[in-house]
């Protein structure tokens, strides 16, 4: 009786299902249940880098989520040291690599996998812009790209199949003015200890870059020619750091600055007239309306890099999926997007396909702007007519003095910057 | 017998108690003892550029005074005892200063405001400083007090100054406004917490036997908000010796604080040497405190 009862109930219920079923199914809900295994990429970087538009656009065309790990320089060489499991692409500068590789955290990415690996620009593979080689003080990059094997500790001083970090964006870093408080020409980084600047300058407080600022001033004031700014012996490290001391001591630094935001602060306030400074900042500093250059100067410039690297934990589809963000990544659209904001892309030629001629005239060539030049969000950068500070990409990057460096002695030279800071 | 069964409870109150503070000690060992003593191990820990090396080395310890037998090249002490005495400085210095103002102010609360709803008011009213964030509250004081600032302006148009005034900002002065705005709402409210636990008919009786205001205050009430006076000083202390925030911004970065000099180093990995820096500042606390606890014993007066 009861297994009678149970069995007429339990029949519509069954027949119920299937519908269902057949109703999922018809309504093309079964993809949806394929999309919930899509893979998410945990992206570790700096929040300068990490910009929503890049994460959604690659969504779109991809299914791939990017979830952004946003902390500081710093941070991220730390996480890739301490916490290799933490991220599945991590987005670093060149100079980090002499901390991360020897522990052996990444993988060596291979180029073979990279479909427009060999139009890199040669800045990186070389070291050369327009077949003539720049500066390679400090950590060039060309000397950290490349590993033997996929799991190497050392780096390769040939180039191989297995690369370090695959570009993203670079620069090159000079002092930032205000022309309207100056009042006239500025070409050498020896301006920045200029007593005429006196409690209106402002220096870099993060010790690794500060302190290679402070050697282009050193050559330049003829104290000393460094052999390798981005790697200085004990009595150079002594000698730089004695300059900058004697200026705080006599009252040159208004202040000294670690935070993109501070240094935007100090200029638009007309606290500091003169300071080292980041491209983008000088652009935020415009965009308030008031006059601000990233000065080229005769000595040249610091230049910085910052590349995708792949942890060595990394298996199965989101490794497959890293790659996939690479490629699309040197695909163009990325590219155009942040030599948009002023910085450079690694892959030039695609990047140039998806940008307007008069874009690619302005940002890239030093011409006049033929219109407007507005950033990605539609605000206007600069008006028609006027020319990129630095001038065409070949100028500027030609125009590279030394890059971001950890130094040997980079213990001792943290010690003497914090005297610096102290004195 | 009845005797020694009516005791027994009380002398040997059994595991009920430890349980009860079973808790609470976890958390504490979890989250305090334990982290402090990871610390302290990896202060004789050796390292390199890219990580930490297990050992037994006091050279962390002997690099941090390093030079400090002598003055230097421009005269001044060596790197960490000038950073220890410029953060001892400020600590001094906020401590006396939140001290005047926070006595005064909670004086004023507790004896001269009679309602509790007016007292209530007045004390949301000294919160206000805490309704923006800390990085806002200060970054605020550009504006006002830069050289093209609303202050310097106002000098100007007066007539009183003809140049801008410089030491307004990122100079000892601004840290230590910062200070002082952030943190007398540390010293007023143990200091008025104490005081209105003041039984009032003291100060009668100091009336009545011919005391004057001065001599009330000197012999009554400030011996009887001492224990408000040692927290907040504890408050205030702590919070400035390991402060590096406000004193970079205010200082423009350019004055030392051992908790800069801390965070420096472990941005760059050294975190053994950071750890020895952190244990010798917390050692020079404890110390303070343990001197001010000397002061007034604390546990007898709550």
């Amino acid at each position: 009786m009861s297994h009678d009862t149970d069995k007429t109930r339990s029949e519509p219920q069954r027949r119920q299902i299937l519908k269902g079923a057949a109703a999922v199914l018809a309504s093309g809900m079964f993809p949806a249940i394929h999309a919930q295994e899509k893979i998410t990429l945990r992206y570790l970087g700096t929040a300068v880098n990490q910009d929503k538009t890049i994460a959604e656009k690659f969504e779109a065309d991809t299914g791939i989520k990017i979830q952004y790990v946003a902390v500081t320089t710093d941070e991220v060489t730390k996480r890739a040291i301490t916490a290799p499991n933490s991220f599945d692409l991590i987005d670093t500068e060149y100079f980090s690599l002499k901390k991360i590789i020897p522990t052996g955290n990444l993988l060596g990415i291979d180029s073979r996998r990279i479909k427009n690996a060999d139009k890199i620009t040669s800045l990186f593979t070389q070291g050369t812009v327009a077949g003539k080689a720049v500066g390679d003080q400090g950590t060039a990059p060309k000397k950290v790209m490349y590993l033997e094997k996929p799991e190497s500790k050392k780096f390769a001083s040939a180039p191989t199949p297995f690369m370090t970090l695959i570009p993203t964006v670079y620069n090159a870093d000079t002092l930032g003015i205000r022309p309207d408080l100056i009042k006239r020409p500025i070409n050498s980084w020896a301006e920045l200890l200029n007593p005429e600047f006196k409690g209106k300058a402002a220096i870099l407080n993060i010790p690794s870059i500060g302190i290679m600022d402070a050697a282009m001033v050193v050559e330049d004031l003829g104290l000393y020619k460094y052999p390798d700014k981005g790697n200085m012996t004990k009595a150079e490290i002594d000698l730089t750091i004695r300059t900058l001391v004697e200026a705080k001591k006599a009252g040159q630094f208004r202040a000294l600055w670690k935070d993109f935001n501070e240094s935007v602060n100090l200029m638009a306030s007309g606290e500091v007239v003169i300071q080292s400074m980041w491209s983008p900042a000088v652009t935020a500093v415009r965009t308030k309306g008031i006059a601000c250059n990233f000065q080229p100067l005769k000595e040249g410039y610091r230049a910085w890099a910052a590349g995708f690297g792949l942890p060595k934990t990394l298996s199965g589809r989101k490794l497959d999926g890293a790659y996939e963000f690479i490629n699309w990544f040197l695909d163009g659209w990325a590219g155009a997007y942040l030599n948009r904001q002023g910085y450079y892309s690694a892959v030039l030629d695609t990047a140039k396909a998806k940008m307007d001629a008069y874009e690619w005239a302005y940002w890239m060539e030093g011409k006049p702007a033929a219109k407007d030049i507005k950033n990605p969000t539609g605000d206007v950068l600069a008006k028609a007519g006027s020319v990129r500070d630095g001038g065409s990409y070949e100028q500027r990057m030609g125009s590279i003095a030394c890059w971001n460096a950890v130094m040997d002695e980079n213990e001792y030279m943290v010690r003497k910057w914090n005297e610096f800071v102290a004195a | 017998m009845s005797t020694a069964a009516s005791v027994s409870p009380r002398s040997d109150p059994g595991i009920h108690p430890w349980w009860q503070a079973l808790p609470f000690a976890a958390v504490f060992l979890a989250f305090f003892v334990i982290p402090l003593g990871l610390v302290l191990m990896v202060s004789f820990w050796d390292f390199n550029e890219y990580e930490l090396l297990p050992a037994f080395t006091w050279r962390n310890y002997v690099s941090m005074w390093e030079g400090c037998g002598r003055l230097n090249e421009y005269g001044d002490f060596c790197v960490t005892l000038s950073t220890y005495l410029s953060t001892l400085k400020f600590a001094l210095l906020s401590w006396a200063l939140t001290l005047v103002l926070g006595f005064a102010l909670a004086y004023f609360l507790a004896f001269h405001v009679h309602s509790v709803g007016m007292q209530t008011l007045l004390f949301v009213l000294c919160t206000v400083p805490f309704w923006t964030s800390n990085v806002i509250r200060m970054i605020a004081w550009v504006p006002l007090l830069g050289r093209n600032g609303l202050l310097n302006q106002g000098l100007e148009a007066t007539g009183l100054i003809r140049q801008p005034l410089e030491w307004l900002l990122f100079s000892d002065f601004s840290v230590l406004l910062a200070y002082v705005h952030l943190y007398t709402m540390f010293m007023i409210v143990p200091i008025f917490n104490s005081m209105m636990r003041i039984d009032r008919s003291l100060l009668e009786a100091a009336r009545d036997a011919g005391a004057s205001a001065w001599q009330t205050l000197w012999n009554v009430i400030v011996p009887l908000s001492r224990t408000g006076i040692l927290i907040g000083s504890i408050f205030i202390i702590t919070i400035v010796m390991g402060d590096f925030v406000t004193v970079g911004v205010m200082g423009g970065q350019q004055i030392a604080s051992i908790g800069k000099m801390i965070q420096v180093q472990t941005s760059y990995l050294q975190f053994p040497l950071a750890a020895a820096n952190a244990v010798v500042l917390l050692l020079t606390v404890l110390m303070i405190v343990w001197g001010l606890t000397r002061v007034v014993d604390i546990r007898k007066e709550l």
